[in-house]
């Protein structure tokens, strides 16, 4: 790996401020990033724990929300139980060993395709705050790899509007055990929201037709009817996008059916 | 060069390291605690568990200078004062839970990490626990009775 | 009544203690004063003409020493192919050279071009990426049928067709078997791909090369299951150093399931470094070149045809194949397809007329070599399928067919139409066994139960054979190897009577320091603390072959017993003395020599004594000491054989298996300490199951490989595996040998993988699928599924 600078701050200014260094990256819980140093695939001048910073720690409930601190390791979420199917998804992350280090800004601001939390936090029709601004999940998402967030912005906390009845249902990837397809449900007052990770180029995103239908009738039943494009779906050697549209249809309606 | 300390094993160990040096690389370089093993590079295979804090984590893929100030334990911090095996250690001899020994040191981190935290796991919650570990020799079943039979003890 | 000690005994493990305390000693813990680390640079393209390598900028980059190219050696030998193997008219087989580095040509992503040596490691992939190579992309050779077909792009330029050997055994039962087919009333037919899989030890490859300019001597730390046989390769065909200035020591070793039988380049280049810079030169692979460089296993297609009567009598049976051997031949890569797959393919049956064709292809893809079982698991699960198959096809039960046409306990020896002789077995016995320990007669019931979840429920059986014990040398010299395959043995008994065992054999997980040091304290009636085994430095050990293909206790384990039987031969002559008795009437048993009808004795430590203080000895008739080494070549192969039995539960939803339980009932003659083999048929059966479910080594066309990491390279993890249940009560002792042991390393490899595939085609087969290939993914079962539908 290249060598680079490290800075540890404790308050989200200096973090950034740390950040605003040419090629400086933030650095989260590392599980993906540190990883991709390793391989020479990135080479930052400076990494900026964000892991110092007592304010973006830790989960707290209030009016049906629920506030995760964006530096909140998997473990801590899993842990909690204000939204059980938010703590099962992050309960099943990676690894006991994964979860104890990475971290929900991490995982949001990555935006892996085929990773868990994005599914959530677009399901659940999550506010990414950050040291700026605060953005819909619907805003940001923005292809794989790709979000809303500018250059040195860091998520700081996520708000989590706690769903009627929610569940997330992936199939992992044989070898990875990232989502090959994962679907989260959650049934809101405002209605039904269901968001696919893991099958698409274009990254996590909505299923409209299945949340109009669930909205008409929110059981698995509901489904029959529909069916999903295999256009644009990931094809790789664990799956066809044929494959992953089948799939996309047939977690749906567990998620539903377990919701 | 940072300056880091913190306590390996109960011992309090300070070294000068790099921004890239990997937890992993000051254990085995700078500490020369060898036994805490190197297997893959993608954070999967779990050979170079060790706790900080008090929670297993990947030695390869967290930066030495995140565990400044922390309380670390490796493989090497396991037996009992006296130099014998620990329960867990002694159950895995017990029930054969190894072959080439190489995954074990991360294997047996998971293991203490699991029993900390769930003192009566079921069959399920172990494999579980350890799908972050891999072994190609035992094909787990040895290791998972070794689990139990240290969990038994544990009580 | 289980023993505590000794033969028989489940004795704890003693190397357990260095390995559970982080005190193990792998190449990569070790580090010596003043190392340098070595660096390789790998093609990143399939295949390619090195037109140039500039090294000017990264000669001068901070820390570098030295950097290597294939210029520097090409003055040196190439790492040959172990066997040699005949064409179907005799010629012999096509055998470029495999270069310490790429000369010329890059044949495979990994193909290392260059080495940096450097003081730190990350200062030399620092100048390795300003290496300057100017490499001529070519089109990529990866399918094998296209390698054949297409003349024009060949993997090695004078190699015509990319065809290394066309090989048929046995050639003269050719037309016999083409007959019998033609003329069979039914004939079963199965095509089928043995997938290619990465070995995927745990502890990847590492070297360190030192040389001592004062005395020119050479040492290599290396990650070895045979270190003689490495010094041999490296002394005498790569480098041309005099066997005796070369020392290698294989240290405790993370694994080696065949991978690291080979002798590979990255061993030459430390000590030829070494000896440039005077200095130790490391090397540690990382996960990534592992996948990339070392030697994969399988990758067979394969034709089988089973001729039978219509009663289901076996009549014939005829393979096809096409084996890769990738880009070069290593070290066992001829005689992987051939002398371990042809020479099986009768497996436990009296089957008259068998015939086996294997062309072995070169490829742009890295080597492929013995992996775990090298060529059993391809002739058992091409053998165990086609009889599954044929039996759906016949209407008879598939455990029927088998035992119609199992050869009988009162057949052996039993001479197969492939040229092995089975000296005994009992195949309906393990088949018994396997019913009562998987319970096969409730499996209606389990059915019922998972269909009442909504799964699908299958059961598979398969029963194996295996030739193990590798090998009668005159009948491998025969068959095409340059080496022997005998074993040795030292035992070296103390002043005091406590005992160092030399062996040639390496343990790397098969707990060889507990399980040899059984069978001496047995034979000499002293515990077994008081014997310890020493293994894995040729400076210490007799001349023998190393660790692979089940060898080692049948071979190695043999030979220590004649060392052992020499020991005490010599000492009863000293006992005879030192007790004024004659030798034949002194008799050793528990540690005492005595004399017959008499109450005189002496215990084994006094005669021990008197060997190394030989004040009242014998000295006109034997010399002092007490120190005997035996070198054992064993007569025939060893024929471990079992059956097998996998349940799955399939989710038609989703394609997902889930192996819902796994039985082995294994014949491994006798046993020396039962919980090493329980432990070694789970870890078989585990890398089985892996290979039907979950791994799969792919490249692309453009002979990237696609599952490069664990990210894509799907190892069986503790939640993908069942507990086992395991048996080796079905004993019919090897015949040859004097342990009456046949080998358990390999057998759980063998067996499981058509075990699991029949399940899972029994799970379906009401659907219509009568075939899928392995590893069976979700994706592939599913897509199965819909295709039958």
């Amino acid at each position: 790996m290249y060598n680079f600078d490290f800075e540890k701050p404790s308050t989200v200014a200096d973090a950034v401020t740390a950040l605003a260094s040419e090629d400086a990256l933030a650095l989260g819980g590392g599980q993906t990033l540190i990883p991709t140093i390793k391989q020479r695939l990135a080479a930052p001048s400076k990494l900026v724990s964000l892991s110092g910073i007592s304010e973006m720690q830790g989960v707290s409930a209030s009016g049906g929300s629920l506030h995760i601190g964006g530096a909140t390791i998997h473990a801590d979420v899993a842990a909690d139980s204000h939204y059980p199917a938010l703590s099962a998804l992050a309960g099943n992350i990676g690894d006991p060993a994964v979860r104890n280090r990475g971290t929900i800004g991490g995982s949001l601001a990555n935006n892996d395709p085929s990773s868990d939390y994005p599914a959530a936090a677009l399901a659940s029709g999550a506010t990414i705050n950050t040291n700026a601004r605060s953005i819909a999940a619907d805003d940001f998402f923005q292809g794989i790899f790709e979000t809303a967030l500018d250059e040195g912005e860091i998520i700081t906390s996520v708000d989590f509007p706690v769903p009627d009845a929610a569940c997330y249902k992936k199939f992992e990837q044989p070898a990875s055990r990232f989502a090959l397809v994962g679907v989260f449900v959650a049934k809101t007052a405002g209605g039904v929201r269901v968001a696919v990770t893991g099958a698409s180029e274009e990254g996590v995103h909505r299923w409209t037709a299945a949340e109009d239908a669930l909205n008409a009738n929110f059981s698995a039943d509901a489904l029959d009817g529909l069916s999903v494009s295999s256009e644009n779906l990931i094809g790789d050697l664990h799956g066809t996008p044929e494959y992953r549209a089948h799939l996309v249809k047939v977690l749906t309606a567990r998620s539903v059916s377990d919701c | 060069m940072s300056s880091i300390t913190m306590t390996v094993n109960g011992k309090t160990v300070s070294g000068e390291v790099e921004g890239r040096t990997l937890l992993s690389q000051f254990l085995r370089d700078d500490l020369k605690l060898t036994g805490t093993h190197i297997g893959c590079d993608t954070s999967q295979c779990g050979s170079c568990t060790v706790h900080v804090n008090g929670n297993a984590i990947k030695g390869c893929t967290m930066l030495a200078v995140e565990a400044d100030g922390a309380d670390v334990r490796t493989i090497e911090g396991m037996a009992n004062d006296d130099g014998s095996l620990g329960i867990i250690q002694a159950a895995f001899q017990e029930h054969h839970g190894l072959q080439c020994g190489f995954c074990t040191p991360g294997m047996v981190m998971a293991a203490a990490d699991l029993l900390e935290h769930n003192a009566n796991p079921s069959e399920v919650e172990i494999r579980k626990h350890l799908s972050g570990n891999i072994c190609r020799c035992t094909g787990y079943h040895n290791i998972i009775k070794s689990i139990q039979a240290a969990a038994a003890q544990l009580g | 009544m289980p023993k505590d000690s000794g033969i028989g005994a489940s004795s704890k493990r003693r190397e357990d203690v260095r390995y559970l305390t982080g005190r193990g000693q792998y190449t990569d813990d070790i580090n010596s004063h003043n190392q340098t680390y070595a660096y390789f640079v790998r093609s990143d393209v399939a295949h390619g003409k090195i037109n140039s390598i500039d090294t000017s900028e990264a000669e001068g980059m901070p820390g570098v020493l030295a950097i290597f190219t294939g210029d520097d050696f090409t003055e040196v030998g190439g790492n040959p192919a172990g066997w040699l193997i005949n064409n179907r008219d005799g010629t012999p087989m096509k055998e470029p050279k495999r270069p310490v580095l790429a000369h010329g040509k890059v044949r495979h992503v990994g193909d290392a071009y260059a080495a940096v040596i450097a003081e730190t490691y990350e200062q030399a992939v620092d100048a390795a990426e300003v290496i300057d190579a100017d490499i001529e992309e070519l089109p990529a050779i990866i399918d094998m049928a296209d390698a054949l077909a297409n003349s024009d792009n060949r993997v090695h330029d004078e190699i015509d067709d990319n065809l290394c050997f066309d090989w048929g055994w046995i050639e003269d039962n050719r037309e016999t078997v083409d007959q019998a087919i033609k003329n069979a009333p039914h004939v079963t037919t199965l095509e089928l791909i043995n997938n290619r899989l990465v070995p995927n030890a745990m502890e990847a490859r590492a070297s360190i090369g030192d040389y001592d300019p004062g005395t020119g001597d050479y040492k290599l730390t290396t990650t070895s299951q045979n270190p003689h046989l490495t010094k041999l390769l490296i002394a005498v065909f790569v480098m041309g150093i005099p066997e005796h200035k070369l020392t290698v020591i294989a240290p405790d070793v993370g694994g080696g399931f065949g991978s690291k039988i080979y002798h590979y380049g990255e061993e030459a280049l430390v000590l030829a470094a070494a000896k440039k810079l005077g200095r130790p030169v490391k090397w540690a692979a990382t996960r990534s070149e592992a996948f990339v460089s070392d030697a994969h296993g399988r990758d067979h297609v394969t034709k089988i045809e089973l001729a039978t009567e219509l009663d289901g009598t076996f009549i014939a049976i005829r393979t096809d194949t096409l084996a890769n051997v990738g880009a070069y031949l290593s070290n066992f890569s001829t005689a992987t397809p051939t002398f371990l797959h042809g020479t099986l393919m009768a497996g436990n049956y009296t089957v008259p007329n068998v015939y086996v064709n294997v062309k072995t292809v070169f490829t742009n893809t890295a080597p492929v070599d013995a992996y775990r079982g090298a060529g059993r698991p391809e002739a058992s699960f091409s053998i165990e399928r086609v009889v599954d198959k044929c039996a759906r096809e016949l209407g008879i039960d598939a455990v029927e067919l088998r035992r119609k046409n199992f050869i009988q306990p009162d057949q052996f020896p039993y001479t197969t139409p492939v040229a092995l002789v089975y000296d005994t077995g009992d195949y309906d016995a393990t088949m018994d066994k396997l019913h009562e320990i998987a319970d096969i007669a409730g499996f209606e019931a389990r059915k019922a139960e998972s269909s009442a979840r909504g799964k699908r429920r299958g059961l598979g059986i398969a029963h194996y054979i295996e030739a193990c014990g590798i090998a009668p040398s005159n009948l491998v010299g025969q068959l095409g190897s340059r080496v022997g395959l005998y074993d040795a043995a030292t035992v070296r008994v103390s002043p005091t009577g406590t005992i160092s065992v030399m062996v040639g054999a390496h343990s790397h997980g098969q707990g060889h320091e507990t399980s040899f040091a059984q069978v001496v304290a047995d034979m000499l009636g002293i515990p077994e603390e008081n014997v310890d085994i020493v293994h894995g430095d040729t400076s210490k050990i007799p001349f023998g072959m190393g660790t692979y293909g089940s060898r080692s206790l049948a071979v190695c384990g043999s030979a220590v017993v004649k060392a052992t039987d020499k020991v005490v031969a010599k000492a009863k002559k000293i006992a005879a003395h030192l007790l004024e008795a004659g030798e034949g009437d002194i008799e050793f048993s528990d540690g005492q020599f005595s004399v017959a009808g008499t109450d005189k004795s002496i215990a084994w430590g006094d005669v021990t004594l008197a060997a190394y203080i030989p004040h009242n000895y014998p000295l006109e008739e034997i010399e002092p000491g007490l120190e005997e080494t035996a070198f054992y070549d064993p007569a025939n192969f060893t024929y471990p054989s079992g059956a097998y039995c996998c349940e799955v539960e399939v989710d038609e939803d989703t394609g997902k298996v889930d192996v819902m339980s796994f039985a082995a009932a294994d014949d491994f003659g006798n046993v020396i300490n039962p919980m090493i083999v329980e432990g070694q048929v789970h870890g078989g059966v585990a890398q089985g199951i892996g290979q039907a479910l979950l791994e799969n080594c792919v490249y692309d066309s453009e002979g990237q490989l696609l599952s490069g990491s664990y990210m894509d390279y799907a190892m069986p993890r503790a939640d993908d595996l069942p507990n086992y249940t395991v048996d080796h009560s079905c004993v019919t002792p090897c015949t040859h040998n004097p342990l009456g042991v046949k080998g358990c390393g390999e057998a759980g490899a063998i067996g499981s993988p058509p075990a699991v595939i029949n399940a899972v085609v029994d799970a379906l087969s009401d659907l219509g699928v009568t075939h899928i290939d392995m590893p069976a993914s979700p994706a592939r079962v599913w897509a199965a599924i819909q295709a039958a539908k």
